[in-house]
């Protein structure tokens, strides 16, 4: 089971909990299993978020493996200027 | 308001030309849009940046402060004027060696301006050359390079 | 001369990676041949001018275009009325998410205007002049309201509010009445309280800083054509035409697909120019004119009507045991957010103390909308701000523990598998080898006379990755055209030339880059978060590797031997053995030039989105002189030092840093933005709003450090944006050193240190000096 820790502001939409142990192959599911889990929580999860997994940092990647093993931050869109 | 334009006849990097304007245009606008000659760049209108600089009769002025009529009977020369045929002018040469510059839109201004410095002095210090640079920004490279390019070029016509 | 670790021959045995070459675009831009936002002309066209609010905040209560309609000339006027009025949908747009419903106001005023300058109308006109005397025809009904520009005072239960509706987001329970705080945000890690309780030492300071603007030396430009058919064309100085072409579609109500748009050269952006300000409103008096319509802005408008960076005010604490190690970390940072929401004050919160690492750590942000332009991001948006803050705590912090503050960073100093407080660990990163580098140099340990000082400060920012594409066309002579979709802010498409030639293993001069336009190229998010060399260089590697693949297809055909049997070395097709057989080797041009007849044409792709970009730290050194007289601060010498991961164009890097460095500097000493009671700009022209000129700062000289980045083939981290982080904190920390006052507000102009001064002496100081 990964590790999920929700960061930022996004806690407040889950009730407060932040960290979930989830059997997830990918991003995609990861939002999917969330977002059901939390409706509030769904379209916070469309646009403006990021994933880091095992500290590497992805964005717009549905289709981002994630492993058994893995620790997955939700975290804020990264931009730049 | 009158806009009947005036007729204006001058020289641009060697060649007669002759144009219409408003009175209120500015050289940096006939050069830009009616002689479509975009090299020199409109970075302020107000004197402040050096993105316009061109030569009027050998001096460095900023064309966005010499009106378009000003320049009737008198010689202006731009950057378009600056490579002879398909050799470089030394400070375009050493600017490219020294990657003087990044975005290049303040490129035109600096290298008219710095050949406008090494007409008058072939062999400028590098406060020279900082005091003499200073009426045109650049907000990309920090000048560091663009200086050691003025001096390399310095050194290179120096040693022709 | 700069100390770059690697020399002409190319780095790691690469023959073009890492080295110095002229680029490609370099004889254009010498030569005034290039052509920017401004230089396009057609025939038929007419000049756009924009009218903008005298008032810093007003209701609009009618507009009246009648009389600029009438006047001989005038071809088309537009308001809000052409502009579509868009739901609220939050969309990426380069640096930060932003509400599509605040895009389509801030591009044209709707019910409101929200800072001076806000644009409120437009006319299309057959010259200049007929255009200015247009706008002068328009007569606009405002009630003018009270305005706020102090982010602080916009917090205030009595402030102006700007937004009848906004109720702060990230707030439980939600506030009941509407406000100026748009937002609020948090990040924690440990158990910050627990941490200063441990603390032997703590340093809690207050700051403040003011708006600044990018000031790219070339304003906003571009020319909009729009056919009977209701396709459209846009020429625009840009860092992300497919950005532009998204939001101007939107703002239209057309198809993206019918708006081309093609990305100039572009003078200066910075993150400034990653938004639309002109390009809607020029297709709007395009469609209605049925002409072409060229739009520039003036200087003036750049600086009235375009989004300088957040002005903010902070609160940093840090607390540490007597050996140095940081206990905990908390910092509360409100950002202006201008007009509109969409500071960057998350990315200054997940930032601030990105250099350490920490077991207990909170930010807290607020992004607050007061009557200025909307905030548009300013290389490495937020972290500028937030990270002056804590490397001026830190270096307090030092001072009171009685250590160097090198060696305070080196104590904590993050590296992998340190946690960020934003939740994930560091992959591999190079910060210690920047403050080790900053420890070894000579201008460490070079000796300070009476009122110099030398200051320390570390940096971060993340960097991004994202969707590149990138296409070779192969031509019949072995000659390449590189085509990608990354406008060219600093060189890039250069290091792109670099990496495609190593990778085909092919002479530099063969490969030829052009940036393509919307139609000519799939979708490539805009030039930013330093991510061009990095991302468009993942996909031009993959585009040649796809072509080196073709390419060995082909030649197994024509060798009649299986595809696994040929391989690819030194821009030559082999047999990778000799029992595949005795064939002579084919160069690339050889294989092209028979291209037609043994399959068609070769072409490579790639279309990626772009994962695993490596975060750059920098550490920066700088001495100063006080001027004790005229409070005037000179910098005398300055080194920056970053990890670049793999610099692919030396010289290329040292400008990134070089040129930061200056817009920090800047920053540090000089420009902020000055408003009168009347909220307007009073220092809207580069005499009064002065950045760095060349005789204000010396050589400034660069380490590149190379920690590789290990998702990329050539191991590229971005570096535009780290460079602007430390200065700030920096020249704060040498200023104290040298005349031992702390200053916590930006900027340090003579004015205000020569007061500090003045006040910290007393009446009877003189005699002393």
């Amino acid at each position: 089971m990964a590790k999920v820790v929700l960061n930022g502001n996004l806690k407040q939409f889950s009730d407060g909990q932040g960290d979930f142990d989830l059997d997830v192959k990918d991003v995609r599911q990861l939002f999917a299993q969330l977002g059901a889990r939390f409706p509030e929580l769904a379209p916070h999860l469309e646009e403006g978020i990021a994933v880091a997994i095992d500290g590497e940092i992805f964005q717009d990647a549905l289709f981002a493996a994630i492993g058994p093993e893995s620790e997955v931050h939700v975290i804020p869109k990264i931009g730049g200027g | 308001m009158s806009r009947t334009k005036i007729h204006v006849a001058t020289t641009v990097n060697g060649d007669a030309v002759e144009f219409l304007c408003e009175p209120p245009q500015t050289l940096l606008d006939v050069l830009r849009d009616e002689l479509h000659l975009t090299g020199s760049k409109e970075g302020c209108a107000s004197g402040d940046c050096g993105a316009c600089s061109v030569t009027l009769d050998g001096r460095l002025v900023c064309a966005c402060l010499v009106l378009a009529v000003e320049t009737t009977g008198h010689s202006v020369e731009t950057i378009e004027g600056m490579a002879d045929g398909d050799n470089l002018h030394p400070l375009q040469q050493k600017f490219l060696e020294h990657a003087a510059l990044q975005c290049g839109v303040c490129t035109p201004g600096f290298l008219v301006a710095a050949k406008a410095l090494l007409d008058v002095e072939a062999d400028p210090s590098e406060t020279q050359v900082r005091y003499w640079l200073a009426g045109n920004l650049c907000r990309c490279t920090g000048y560091d390079k663009i200086v050691r390019a003025v001096l390399d070029a310095a050194a290179e016509m120096r040693a022709n | 001369m700069s100390d770059s670790a690697k020399n002409d021959s190319g780095s790691n045995g690469h023959k073009y990676v890492g080295t110095r070459q002229v680029r490609p675009d370099g004889v254009d831009k010498v030569t005034g041949r290039a052509s920017f936002g401004a230089d396009l002309h057609v025939p038929n066209m007419l000049i756009g001018k924009v009218l903008r609010s005298p008032h810093a905040h007003a209701r609009i209560l009618s507009i009246d275009t009648s009389k600029a309609e009438a006047l001989a000339g005038v071809k088309a006027v537009v308001t809000r009325d052409d502009i579509n009025d868009l739901p609220s949908e939050m969309v990426p747009a380069g640096e930060m998410m932003v509400n599509y419903r605040d895009i389509t106001r801030n591009v044209m005023a709707r019910e409101k205007v929200l800072y001076e300058g806000h644009a409120v109308a437009a006319v299309a006109a057959v010259s200049e002049s007929v255009g200015l005397e247009a706008l002068s025809l328009i007569d606009v009904a405002y009630e003018v309201l009270p305005h706020v520009i102090d982010v602080m005072d916009s917090m205030k239960p009595d402030a102006p509010l700007l937004h009848d509706g906004m109720i702060t987001q990230g707030v439980e329970p939600a506030p009941e009445k509407p406000s100026n705080v748009a937002k609020r945000v948090e990040f924690a890690i440990g158990d910050v309280d627990a941490g200063f309780a441990d603390a032997d030492v703590i340093v809690e300071r207050e700051f403040k800083t003011k708006p600044v603007h990018q000031a790219y030396i070339e304003p906003h430009a571009c020319l909009a054509s729009v056919a009977k058919d209701g396709k459209a064309e846009l020429w625009c100085t840009t860092q992300g035409h497919f950005v532009v072409r998204g939001h101007c579609a939107r703002l239209l109500g057309m198809d993206i697909s019918k708006l081309r748009v093609t990305a100039s050269e572009i003078g200066g952006g910075f993150g400034g120019k990653t938004v639309v300000y002109l390009e809607p409103v020029a297709l709007a008096l395009s469609r209605k004119s049925g002409q072409p319509v060229k739009m520039t802005m003036t200087r003036e408008e750049v600086f009235r009507a375009t989004g300088p960076t957040s002005g903010a005010h902070m609160r940093i604490k840090i607390g540490a045991k007597k050996d140095g190690r940081i206990t905990a970390a908390d910092g509360l940072f409100h950002y202006q957010a201008g007009a509109f929401p969409g500071s960057p004050v998350q990315l200054g919160c997940m930032c601030a103390f990105a250099p350490y690492d920490l077991e207990n750590a909170r930010t807290v942000g607020y992004d607050v909308v007061v009557n200025r332009p909307k905030v548009a991001a300013y290389r490495a948006p937020g972290a500028p701000i937030a990270e002056y803050g804590a490397e001026c705590v830190i270096d307090e912090l030092a001072k009171k523990l009685g250590m160097d503050p090198i060696e305070l960073r080196l104590k904590n100093a993050a590296k992998e598998g340190t946690q960020t407080v934003y939740g994930p660990k560091l992959g591999v990163v190079g910060l210690v080898e920047t403050l080790e580098a900053a420890k070894a140099h000579d201008h460490y340990k070079a000796p300070l006379g009476k009122h110099q000082g030398r200051g320390v400060a570390s940096g971060y920012w993340f960097n991004i990755g994202g969707e590149s594409c990138a296409t070779l066309n192969m031509s019949e002579d072995g000659g390449v055209h590189l085509v990608v979709g990354t406008p060219d802010i600093g060189g890039s498409r250069a290091s792109l030339c670099l990496m495609a030639a190593e990778e085909l293993g092919i002479d530099l001069d063969k490969v030829h880059p052009h940036i393509a336009d919307t139609a000519s190229l799939g979708y490539t998010f805009l030039t930013g978060g330093s991510r061009a060399t990095f991302a468009s260089g993942m996909a031009v590697v993959e585009a040649a590797r796809d072509v080196i693949d073709k390419m060995r297809e082909r030649v197994a055909k024509m060798w009649d031997i299986p595809v696994d049997a040929v391989i690819w070395e030194d821009g030559h097709a082999r047999p990778a053995s000799s029992n595949a057989g005795a064939f002579e080797p084919m160069s690339l041009a050889e294989i092209t030039a028979m291209a037609n007849k043994t399959g068609g044409p070769l072409v490579g792709n790639a279309a990626i989105n772009a994962q695993g970009a490596g975060p750059s730290f920098g550490t920066h050194i700088v001495d100063v002189e006080v001027d004790t007289e005229t409070g005037h601060v000179e910098i005398l010498r300055y080194t920056a030092i970053q990890d670049a991961g793999r610099a692919v164009s030396p010289g290329y890097v040292e400008g990134q840093l070089q040129g930061g460095a200056v817009q920090g500097i800047g920053w540090a000493l000089n420009e902020e933005y000055v408003y009168g009671e009347d909220g307007k700009l009073q220092n809207a022209g580069f005499l009064d709003y002065r950045i760095p000129v060349c005789s204000d700062v010396p050589m400034i000289d660069t380490v590149i450090v190379e920690v590789p980045n290990p998702t990329h083939r050539f191991g590229v981290r971005g570096v535009g944006e780290t460079p602007i982080v430390p200065p700030m904190a920096a020249i704060t920390n040498a200023i104290e050193q040298a005349i031992g006052i702390r200053f916590n507000e930006l900027p340090m102009s003579p004015p205000k240190v020569l007061a500090a001064i003045d006040a910290s002496r007393g009446p009877l100081a003189d005699a002393a000096e």
